[in-house]
């Protein structure tokens, strides 16, 4: 009897939980995903580059206890295109294009990071 | 044996058992290129010691499990993630525990949730970067789809030790 008591405990704290996620969902995507303009390359939290997403680039940072990661630009998409990481998560993270979004090298410490430049410009007007 | 040696006994094996399920995890990262997205099989030892032996030995036992897999196999960056996942989780499961009103199911997935909340602030505190915010709810879903799995799985497990160590439901 109890163990049926503790399911529909359950229900409801999976449910709650659900709702929470679904909501952050619709937040961020609401007010965190615009389109990006730029993107910032970051080795353990320092800024080392500033490029335009509208510009064929490719640069090459070195992670913050050595190793590589290889950042390219192309058709207004970011990308890492490789890295000695170990686990090559950054390489196969994808491309990105939208304010917010992120590829992350956690062993190199590298983030690279889709900004929106109007929205900085906003935020010192106000 | 008596009771307490029993719950010795039980808090040693899993001790084991979740360091060998958090190596073979460290094994084979889930190809989904968001940190902190995990199975959290070793939770499976965890939520039994909650359920069979009690809060504080689990509270130990996680300790233990996280401080020696980061020694054997891990780096300091994989210590970070691990000690802010597995305490905020670990804190999560142990206050649900004390209103006795959830399940296993329902305490692995708080856990599962709450680990991967902990993750993403050791990812924005070490990052140094408020983006990683933005796969928060990525990590929830499967905080929550995982917390299901590993919680029914703990449920069988806790009958199995109960009815074998104890020969009794308590
Ligand atoms: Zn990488």
């Amino acid at each position: 009897m109890s163990e049926k008591k503790n399911w529909k405990n359950d229900l409801i704290l999976v449910g709650v939980l659900l709702a929470v996620s679904v909501l952050a969902f619709v937040i961020i995507n609401m007010f965190v995903k615009k389109p990006g303009d730029k993107v910032i390359v970051k080795v353990d939290g320092k800024v080392v580059h500033e490029l335009s997403l509208s510009q064929d680039t490719e640069v090459i940072v070195e992670g913050y206890q050595g190793g590589y990661n290889e950042i390219i630009i192309e058709y207004g998409y970011a990308k890492v295109n490789s890295a000695d990481c170990p686990d090559e998560l950054c390489v196969h993270s994808g491309t990105i294009d939208k304010s917010g979004e992120t590829i992350v090298c956690l062993p190199h410490r590298v983030v690279v990071e889709v900004i929106s430049g109007n929205n900085e410009i906003d935020a010192e007007v106000r | 044996m008596s009771k307490k040696t029993k719950a010795i006994a039980i808090c040693g094996v899993m001790t084991a058992v979740a360091m060998i399920f958090s190596y073979i995890e460290s094994l084979f990262p889930i190809p989904i290129p968001v940190y902190g997205v995990k199975l959290g099989i070793a939770n499976i030892a965890i939520i039994t010691v909650l359920f069979v032996v009690g809060k504080k030995e689990a509270f130990i036992v996680n300790i233990i499990r996280i401080a020696l897999t980061a020694m054997l196999f891990g780096n300091l960056n994989s210590f970070l993630f691990s000690i802010a996942g597995g305490f905020l989780s670990l804190v999560v499961m142990i206050g649900l525990q004390y209103t006795k009103r959830f399940s296993t199911v329902g305490i692995s997935v708080a856990g599962g949730v709450f680990h991967n909340i902990g993750q993403t602030i050791a990812a924005v505190f070490i990052m140094e970067t408020g983006a990683i915010i933005y796969y928060l709810p990525v990590l929830l879903i499967s905080g929550i789809v995982t917390g299901i799995v590993i919680g029914i799985v703990s449920g069988l497990v806790v009958k199995r030790v109960k009815s074998s160590f104890f020969n009794m439901e308590n």
